[in-house]
């Protein structure tokens, strides 16, 4: 209970899911038990290009425990409502639709789709039956390079698709053809961004178990959007919304593979439904490397004008985005791209065409960041050409063109995928730029760069400016309702997946109703509303916090009406602590318990209700929020380059950040560090490797190099708090904001470090072999 | 991620084990030790196993002890035996453990063993390093009977061994260095804990500040760790100096016929053979310092 006037909004309350979970008491999917139940294992592609056949199946059915076993002809009669799943975000550029089926039944056009579901006693009985299914597969011609698949000639990822370009938009506005017309000087660069993943700790998984007495199917599933996965079953399966009930339960997070819903959920769904007994498929490491959602590659060929002094006139190119093999949630990602680029520079005039392509590979959507880091780092790598050609600092060609704080709300010439207009809401971005430059000791480097390289060390310091666009709308359902037990239960669409939503939302609504956080029961995620969307974009806090907000308000104002009539006092002089209405300002602990509230508020046979019009300590509220919330934030970095190896080590970064009021800045700082530990990854470590077959060369961890503790920098995060005038709170969202800068930050360190040898870092992630090369190039007699 | 189905096996004696696995070898029975390849490759089912014939609950197989001018390391003695120096006499002692410091992470290197490794003969292993540089005795025991097999002699491609299915590894024999020897290890990968992508090993023996002897291995680099003679000759009569020290790294780069996989090129570990060999060199060169003036 909190007496103080300090606002619980803005405290680093500690986080209300973490005694359970770092006592082993956290219930993830596979936590739930289900006896009785059964096992599924898919048999998945080989190949990322075939034709499918036949399959006996006469003699896997007969394996010890196998109960069922399901090819996509086996599965159809299970799918009354269809067999394919329409989870990608419409727009009228899309050439042609690409829905994912539950199971191909003609063709196949990725490693690791799934073909086939075993059905068993056990899980190692439904692999070992699985691996013995002796499915013919014709291997047809795979699309395994991005910039060929664009090509008139090449071969096609799904056999009946006229080309593999799926899509073609782009962003234009100002004059580009006088902009570039006279420059004095034009970077023309190509960059490109590999494929990666988001890898939780805890891959995807779903539970499915029907009830024979009321015919229900209740269904687990990490997933990020519960209400979704709710929609699509009923859709596919046929039934009422009233007897599917989806539940998310603890996620060992998901940083946007657990978006979609995915063929695995639907074909459990449908099979315990069919066997009439529990289902579970979870989801090993290596499905996840094969089949989970991964992101980020692209191809970039930009052109960046700039007037003598280093100011933008202009900048264009062209945009060649990975689409993957199927359409599992749409143009968000390179819109989000195309948007970003220019978005916090006064950049006069931009032109960029985006071409979207399919590939026989993985199918894109959102890893945390989507499309945003990518463009992050092109244009902070052509700023950084642009300052060597204009002969300024690094950080000087960015101050003259950053958007000004006496500009915000900053209109830009470029729209939402809604149509609305970009927004620049708030916040101060050269000042942001400064604070880094002073925390990582930007001025007087050079001194100690001088004085290493003369112990034979190289070192570097680099920097990117971002923005990041959060709190995608349009609403987020909160129900707030005082139980008669004196309760506050809070009910949300918003789903937990690790990020503390849970911690966020009870500060909102503790603030309005007694200032106790321990007094609220939540329940996230929760498909019994309606209307509801989840975990995305970075979002909840900005969105659900809204609605919780506003609901918080109407339950209060209800509370101290009742309150009010029973204590025949004027409402003003009321005030809630905990869980008692006491009369403001005093401290002698009595009250009237919301528990008496409550029950009163109900009303008695035959008398008007106590000081209120309708029954009940009860709001929904679902706040529409149309634009979006955009913090930003300037990461320093500082490396060191081995000449020899190749090796880039990153000794420190500094991370100047504005998100802002920051409900717990704590749980900012927690979401920050993830971010910076994933985006280190995209800089140095993380790539998805493909043959040109495009087999997966890289689907393990011992492959596929996730950041670890060990490769982990010092970091520093200083705060600025710029409200955001978009929501009530001023809030905006964080979970994405590390890993947007940190590719172009270090990219740029790497550069300054072996400034002399004249490289340029174009690719992320930095390989070493490939750093090694260049070093080697740029100096034909080797290191010393 | 569940193994296809096998049996168990707890041998009572290291003959029984033999005797189990000449019965079942032929159908794919194999020995497990601590399970930190085996495991996870069973799993990942790129390895089968009809049966495993479980050594850990033999006893007397995890200390390593001192025989006439050598060390034995029993098969089970863990890698992280060697976390302590006291493990071996001075200077392999220390040697040891700054080696086993670089094998996996932690947890791995208190169930990983000796043997395994060994047997496992995986490119990058630190302690087929270790034996190969240092011309190790590695000793089999079959139904047959006992076998002995010389460190070069020992593996032969990739992952890939001259043991016969149905011996065991029960020990392997390091000769001691010289008490007056400095040694030297160098390790490069991409992350703490990751096999390496290339690492030296050496081991100088100086009289009156020129190189009498040396031993240079290389691991990571080719399919399996060796000695690298040509590098070896490029020091031997000369100060160890810089100049010496480069001239080994380039008979070294000459003389290596580099791997190649998906993310690392042949001319990449070429190059880094040379590196990791003059770190490994300078590392020696600095403890034959501190020898010579203990202050
Ligand atoms: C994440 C990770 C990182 C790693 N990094 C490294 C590293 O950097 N360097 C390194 O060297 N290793 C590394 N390893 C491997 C680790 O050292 C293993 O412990 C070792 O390779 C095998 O030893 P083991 O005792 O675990 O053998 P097991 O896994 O039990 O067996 C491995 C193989 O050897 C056979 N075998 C084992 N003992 C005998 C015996 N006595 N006789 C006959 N055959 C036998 C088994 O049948 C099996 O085929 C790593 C492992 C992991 C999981």
């Amino acid at each position: 209970m909190t007496q103080s006037n300090a606002p619980l909004v803005g405290q680093s309350v500690p986080r209300r899911e973490d005694r359970a979970l770092v006592s082993g008491k956290g219930r993830f999917l596979d936590d739930i038990a289900s006896p009785g139940g059964l096992h599924a294992a898919f048999l998945r592609s080989p190949y990322a290009h075939a034709r499918i056949g036949t399959a006996d199946l006469e003699e896997v059915r007969a394996m010890p425990g196998v109960v069922a076993v399901y090819t996509a002809r086996d599965l159809a009669a299970l799918l009354p409502g269809g067999q394919r799943l329409v989870t990608g975000l419409p727009s009228s550029s899309i050439a042609f639709a690409l829905d994912r089926p539950i199971l191909p039944e003609h063709e196949t056009v990725y490693v690791g789709e799934a073909l086939a579901m075993v059905v068993a006693e056990t899980r190692a009985e439904a692999e070992d039956a699985a691996e013995m299914i002796d499915l013919d597969l014709d291997p047809l011609e795979p699309v395994a390079d991005l910039e060929n698949a664009a090509r008139h000639d090449a071969p096609k990822a799904h056999a009946h698709l006229p080309h593999n370009r799926l899509a073609r938009f782009g962003f234009s506005y100002g004059d580009i053809a006088a902009a570039f017309d006279g420059a004095p000087h034009v970077m023309s660069r190509r960059f490109r961004i590999d494929r990666g993943g988001a890898h939780s700790m805890e891959g995807r998984g779903v539970l499915a178990a029907p009830d024979a007495m009321t015919g229900r199917l209740s269904v687990w599933s990490s997933t990020q959007t519960p209400h979704a996965l709710k929609r699509h079953i009923c859709t596919l399966l046929a039934r009422d919304d009233a007897e599917v009930e989806v539940t998310a339960p603890d996620l060992g997070g998901a940083f946007g593979p657990k978006l979609v819903t995915y063929p695995e959920e639907i074909a459990v769904a449908a099979a315990a439904q069919a066997l009439g007994r529990p289902v579970r498929w979870v989801e090993d490491r290596r499905e996840h490397f094969l089949a989970a959602c991964q992101e980020r590659e692209q191809l970039w060929t930009v052109e960046m004008a700039l007037e003598a002094d280093g100011r933008i006139r202009g900048l264009r190119g062209t945009l060649l985005h990975d689409h993957g093999a199927w359409t599992a949630r749409g143009l968000n990602v390179p819109y989000a791209s195309g948007m970003m680029l220019p978005l916090m520079y006064e950049v006069p005039a931009y032109d960029l065409d985006i071409i979207v392509t399919v590939t026989n590979k993985t199918p894109v959507t959102p890893v945390r960041g989507a499309g945003q880091p990518q463009a992050t780092y092109v244009m902070e790598r052509l700023l950084d050409a642009g300052a060597r050609a204009c002969g300024i600092d690094r950080a000087e060609i960015r101050r003259r063109n950053l958007v000004t704080p006496d500009r915000m709300p900053c209109e830009r010439p470029l729209k939402l995928r809604s149509g609305e207009p970009v927004i620049l809401d708030s916040g101060d971005y050269p000042r942001t730029q400064a604070t880094a430059l002073e925390g990582i000791g930007w001025h007087g480097f050079e001194d100690r760069r001088r004085e290493a390289r003369a112990r034979g060390k190289r070192l570097g310091l680099g920097l990117a400016n971002y923005v990041e666009g959060t709190g995608r709308g349009p609403y987020e359902t909160v129900t707030i309702r005082v139980a008669r037990d004196g309760r506050i239960k809070v009910n949300t669409g918003a789903a937990a997946m690790g990020q503390g939503v849970g911690t966020a939302l009870a500060q909102i609504v503790a603030e309005h109703l007694g200032r106790d956080p321990s007094t609220i029961d939540l329940t996230l995620g929760d498909t019994r509303e309606p209307y509801g969307f989840g975990g995305f974009n970075s979002r909840q806090t900005v969105v659900a916090g809204a609605s919780a907000d506003a609901a918080a308000r109407v339950v209060r104002r209800k509370v101290l009406q009742v309150a009010a009539h029973l204590l025949q006092m004027p409402e003003e002089n009321l005030d809630i602590a905990a869980d008692l209405v006491i009369v403001a300002g005093s401290n002698s602990g009595e009250g009237l318990s919301l528990a008496e509230i409550a029950a009163a508020s109900e009303g008695l046979p035959g008398y008007r209700l106590p000081g209120i019009d309708t029954p009940g300590l009860q709001a929904t509220e679902r706040v529409l929020i149309e634009g979006m919330a955009f913090a930003n934030g300037c990461l320093a970095a500082e490396v060191e380059v081995d000449e020899a190896t190749g090796a880039v080590h990153v000794a420190r970064l500094f991370l100047a950040h504005d998100c802002g009021r920051m409900v717990n800045p704590q749980m900012v700082d927690g979401q920050i560090l993830g971010g910076l530990a994933h985006g280190l990854g995209n800089a140095l470590y993380e790539k998805m490797c493909f043959d040109d077959q495009a087999q997966p060369l890289t689907a393990s961890l011992a492959d596929y190099l996730l950041v670890t503790s060990a490769e982990m920098p010092v970091i520093e995060i200083a705060h600025t708090e710029s409200p955001s005038p978009l929501n009530a709170l001023g809030v905006k969202g964080v979970g994405e904001s590390g890993v947007i800068p940190t590719a172009a930050a270090i990219a740029s360190a790497v550069e300054h470090a072996l400034e002399d040898l004249g490289i340029e870092i174009s690719e992320a992630p930095i390989s070493v072999q490939a750093l090694h090369a260049a070093i080697r190039a740029a100096r034909p007699g080797g290191p010393e | 991620m569940k193994p296809a189905p096998f049996t168990y096996y707890r041998p009572t004696s290291l003959e029984d084990a033999a005797q189990r696995l000449r019965d079942g070898a032929d159908d794919g029975a194999l020995i497990l030790a601590g399970g930190q390849s085996l495991v996870p490759m069973m799993a990942l089912r790129v390895a089968y196993a009809t049966e495993l014939i479980d050594l850990n609950a033999l006893d007397g197989l995890d200390r390593p002890r001192v025989e006439g001018d050598s060390l034995v390391i029993p098969t089970l003695t863990r890698h992280a035996t060697f976390h302590d120096a006291r493990a071996a006499p001075a200077p392999l002692g220390d040697l040891l453990a700054c080696v086993a410091a670089h094998i996996a992470h932690y947890p791995i290197r208190q169930r990983g063993t000796f043997g395994g490794s060994l047997s496992h003969a995986d490119p990058s292993s630190e302690w087929c390093l270790v034996t190969a540089t240092l011309d190790g005795t590695v000793c089999l025991l079959s139904a047959d009977g006992p076998r002995e097999v010389a460190a070069r002699d020992w593996s032969d491609g990739p992952m890939s061994t001259t043991r016969d299915p149905d011996e065991i590894l029960t020990e392997v024999r390091l000769p001691l260095p010289e008490a007056s020897a400095s040694w030297g290890f160098y390790e490069f990968n991409r992350r703490a804990g990751d096999f390496a992508l290339g690492m030296a090993l050496c081991v100088i023996d100086l009289q009156d500040d020129r190189i009498t002897a040396a031993r240079i291995g290389i691991g990571g680099i080719e399919d399996h760790p060796r000695r690298l003679p040509e590098a070896e000759a490029a020091l031997i009569g000369r100060a160890f100096d810089a100049a010496a020290m480069a001239a080994a790294a380039e008979a070294a780069m000459r003389a290596v016929d580099p791997m190649e996989d998906a993310t690392t090129s042949a001319e990449y570990r070429r190059d880094l053979t040379g590196t990791v060999i003059t770190r490994a060199l300078e590392a020696a060169r600095l403890r034959t310092l501190a020898l010579a003036d203990p202050a």
